[in-house]
């Protein structure tokens, strides 16, 4: 779930005819200034992160006078909280309050559908307060497609104890509470406290709102940068891989840096949640610490699973490459394995890798890791099903210490590196095929043709090309990636894929700049 | 019986022209059950490795006859639309595969599903799989993989990791425990076919005497599985492991739904539950199988 900040949050609920406080955002205590003056005074300045509890944390304070104001907003702007540093304060016009309330809505797994919640009492543990009989907290689902009806709403209201007015306002709200939370499909919905101010009105004083993540391509307007929830700022490189996974809807990548530090940090490449999570159990478990999370699966193409293992060869002080599942997975493991062997010959790789690719065709998997891999410098063994993670996790631990992480060294990849005399090239759906027909006439056996899964190369002159409507056949490739392997193994390399990271390079660049 | 699929379920592939659309329905074939037809918009007419193609579900239906079950292997932003189209023309169980699919298409799909009477398996489910008789989705991958994989048996599987599923039914079958049944319920929060409503299949299938469950911390299906034990409505043996036990609050590294929020859905809430309940619970991963046996043995000596 992705995370909205307070205030564009409420800009969000004032957007649906939803009260909240006069108020404004502002960078600097100066501006915090301007915008308190314009409001009157007292307003209360509130620092934008990603925490509960913010009052108890010195987050949101009062201020009476200009002065106060400014000294406020600086108290916390810059800070660091939670991972998070503080950009903005939203300075806000502090209201005459009568009661206050706790509203929300959510998706209940319980009933696989909405829930709308109306508590009597704002502030945290309404629902533990509920529980002992302390505080009411009435509950109604609610009709996905059609939203809280008037009449539900105020039964919650009155169970509530609201009458009159107050009432009726609540009512509203809750009703347009439900509206966003279906239009922008949140994944959950919070007002607390919603307050009663002394002239009637109801009025959202602070609003957490999760968006669903996979829902993020469907709001642009709600601004959300990376539609996975991390407990810090994205950073660069999470940003590069995140934007990457927008744009490939086959297979699930996800790229996720862990700020771990010390001398035995691994980069970690699991695949699938539950098998993911327990293979770094098992990496920690002997000593070692993920220097990362990264996931591949659902079946990804190769090429998918190529740019991953960039990332994660990316990071500085590994000494150590771990690839780990379920270790009984579905998806054909031979994409994951020809990813990673373009990735590290490319790269190229410096550290001891194993690799456990149990599951669908893991003795190909493990076959193409061997052949493909054997005269690295540094050892990459390949296991599967029968070899736990523990097991893996054990044989990484012996080969990282007789092999210390190693310089960058010339390996040859797997793909052409001279520019083509004879070029013919084609787009596929995330790079494109060069083949230099120059080369390609002088191989007798052009294995790229049975190579290719989807059977799309035709080669009637010895010169690999697309079978015609080539528009339509170019289409069809799955980017596995055996076409450049199979022409590398002949000992021709005239093939080149080219699979673009948008930004990648440049965040190299810039890092070794730094 | 088996739950869910069995040998003479007749089956619809949505998606059937796409990539994985293709690789899972020979797996589909070459394990069981029958394919019967395929849809994808605007290939009506063709013919996919031997598959009527159809441009929707109701063509489908109205060519080739009944159809038990549908397999929907569109990108997760067309699931909805899909899942749907198949309810609408009276398909009463949709597996639904892809990643991804949006919180509210899966609420409105649940509302869908109780008012054409229909269920949904997923989404992001690997599928079901009743070794022996056929399967559903994608579990296996490969014909050959899945003989090599799973065996029958009496041991009911429900999960909610995909790999985990997989994995449970093979370390099982090396210790020479079969399955009736593997499912995997789906890696999101909200799921059509959840712990709970499994176990009650589970419950009122003869040919399933335990169940080996493997819940993850977020959402209440552990929790209500517990329940489900304490008022009577689920009386076999259960031996679940729970996953996610390092996973700290508020941030998410595997499953959508592995998520704890606000305090609720964490690992030892979980665990009480269901140990408090009756259940075996494992905290080893590697001891599911010795432990399973156990319960078996026990079960036998009865």
């Amino acid at each position: 779930m992705a995370r909205i900040l307070e205030h564009k949050a409420k800009e969000v609920l004032r957007g649906y005819g939803i009260s909240v406080p006069q108020g404004a955002v502002a960078p600097s205590g100066e501006a915090a200034m301007r915008v308190a003056a314009e409001i009157g005074f007292p307003v209360i300045v509130k620092a934008q992160v990603f925490v509960t509890g913010r009052a108890a944390k010195g987050l949101i304070r009062t201020a009476r006078t200009p002065a106060e104001a400014a000294d406020a907003a600086q108290q916390v702007l810059g800070r660091t909280v939670g991972g998070f540093p503080v950009e903005l304060v939203l300075v806000e016009a502090k209201l005459s309050l009568g009661r206050e309330l706790f509203a929300a809505c959510l998706a209940s797994d319980e009933i696989a559908g909405p829930l709308a919640l109306l508590g009597n009492r704002g502030g945290s543990g309404i629902e533990d307060m509920a529980a002992r009989g302390e505080a009411v907290l009435a509950r109604r689902p609610f009709d996905p497609e059609e939203g809280l009806d008037e009449a539900t709403a105020a039964g919650m209201a009155s169970e509530c104890g609201l009458r009159g007015d107050e009432a009726a306002a609540v009512t509203d709200c809750l009703a347009r509470l439900a509206r966003v939370y279906l239009e922008k499909e949140a994944r959950s919905l919070e007002v607390n406290p919603l307050a009663i101010t002394a002239d009637g009105r109801a009025v959202a004083l602070d609003c957490h709102f999760s968006e669903d993540d996979y829902a993020v391509p469907r709001h642009p307007e709600l601004g959300v940068e990376i539609a996975r929830e991390i407990g810090h700022p994205p950073t660069e490189l999470e940003r590069i891989a995140a934007a990457y996974e927008e744009t490939d809807y086959r297979g699930t990548f996800y790229f996720l840096e862990l700020g771990a530090k010390g001398d035995r940090l691994v980069g970690f490449h699991g695949a699938g949640g539950g098998g993911s999570m327990m293979s770094m159990d098992a990496l920690v478990r002997h000593g070692f610490s993920a220097k990362n999370f990264c996931d591949t699966s659902g079946n990804p193409s190769a090429a998918k699973v190529y740019r991953a293992c960039k990332h994660i060869l990316a990071q500085d002080g590994i000494i150590g490459y771990f690839a780990s599942g379920s270790g009984v997975a579905s998806q054909e493991q031979f994409h994951s394995a020809r990813g990673m062997v373009k990735a590290f010959r490319e790269w190229p790789l410096c550290v001891p890798a194993v690799i456990r690719l149990g599951g669908n065709k893991e003795e190909v998997a493990i076959d193409i890791l061997t052949r493909f891999l054997a005269d690295l410098p540094v050892p990459v063994e390949a296991y599967g099903k029968d070899d736990s993670a523990a097991f893996c996790a054990a044989r990484l631990d012996a080969l990282v210490r007789e092999h210390p992480p190693i310089a960058p060294y010339n390996c040859t990849p797997t793909a052409r590196t001279e520019q083509a005399q004879e070029e013919y090239r084609f787009s596929i759906r995330t790079g494109n095929i060069s083949f230099d027909h120059a080369m390609c006439v002088r191989c007798e056996r052009t294995p790229c043709i049975p190579s290719c899964h989807a059977g799309i190369l035709e080669a009637p002159d010895g010169k690999p090309r697309l079978k015609e409507p080539a528009g339509e056949t170019a289409h069809r490739c799955t980017e596995c990636l055996a076409c450049e392997l199979a022409c590398y193994e002949a000992g021709m390399r005239s093939l080149r894929i080219d699979l673009p990271i948008a930004g990648f390079d440049e965040y190299l660049r810039a890092r070794k700049a730094r | 019986m088996s739950i869910l699929v069995h040998a003479n379920t007749r089956v619809l592939v949505q998606g059937i022209t796409g990539r994985e659309g293709q690789v899972r329905t020979q797996l589909m074939q070459g394990y069981g059950p029958q394919v019967v037809a395929g849809v994808t918009p605007g290939r009506g007419g063709e013919e996919v490795l031997g598959v009527p193609v159809f441009d929707t579900v109701q063509d489908a239906v109205a060519r080739v006859g009944t159809i038990d079950a549908s397999v929907v292997f569109v990108p997760a932003q067309f699931a909805f639309g899909a899942a749907k189209e198949a309810m609408d023309a009276g398909v009463k169980l949709v597996v639904i595969v892809p990643d991804r699919v949006p919180l509210h298409d899966v609420m409105k799909l649940a509302k869908f599903a109780r008012q054409t009477g229909a269920a949904f398996l997923g989404p992001n489910t690997l599928g079901c799989l009743s070794p022996g008789k056929g399967v559903l989705g994608m579990m296996g991958g490969s014909p050959e993989a899945a003989r090599k994989f799973f065996r029958p048996g009496r041991v009911g599987i429900s999960s909610r990791s995909g790999g985990i599923t997989s994995s449970i039914a093979y370390y099982l079958k090396k210790a020479g425990i079969g399955a009736s049944t593997i499912v995997h319920v789906g890696g999101d929060s909200i799921v059509g076919l959840p712990h709970p409503a499994i176990l009650k299949l589970f419950q009122d299938d003869p040919e399933t005497d335990v169940v080996v469950m493997f819940g993850e911390i977020g959402t209440t299906q552990e929790e209500r599985v517990a329940e489900m034990m304490r008022r009577g409505e689920f009386t076999k043996p259960l031996v679940a492991y729970i996953g996610g036990k390092q996973a700290e609050e508020g941030t998410r590294f595997s499953h959508a739904g592995a998520i704890v929020e606000g305090g609720r859905g964490g690992y030892q809430s979980k665990v009480d539950a269901l140990r408090d309940a009756g259940a075996v619970i494992v905290d080893n991963f590697e001891e599911l199988p010795a432990k399973t046996a156990e319960v078996l043995a026990r079960l036998k000596r009865l």
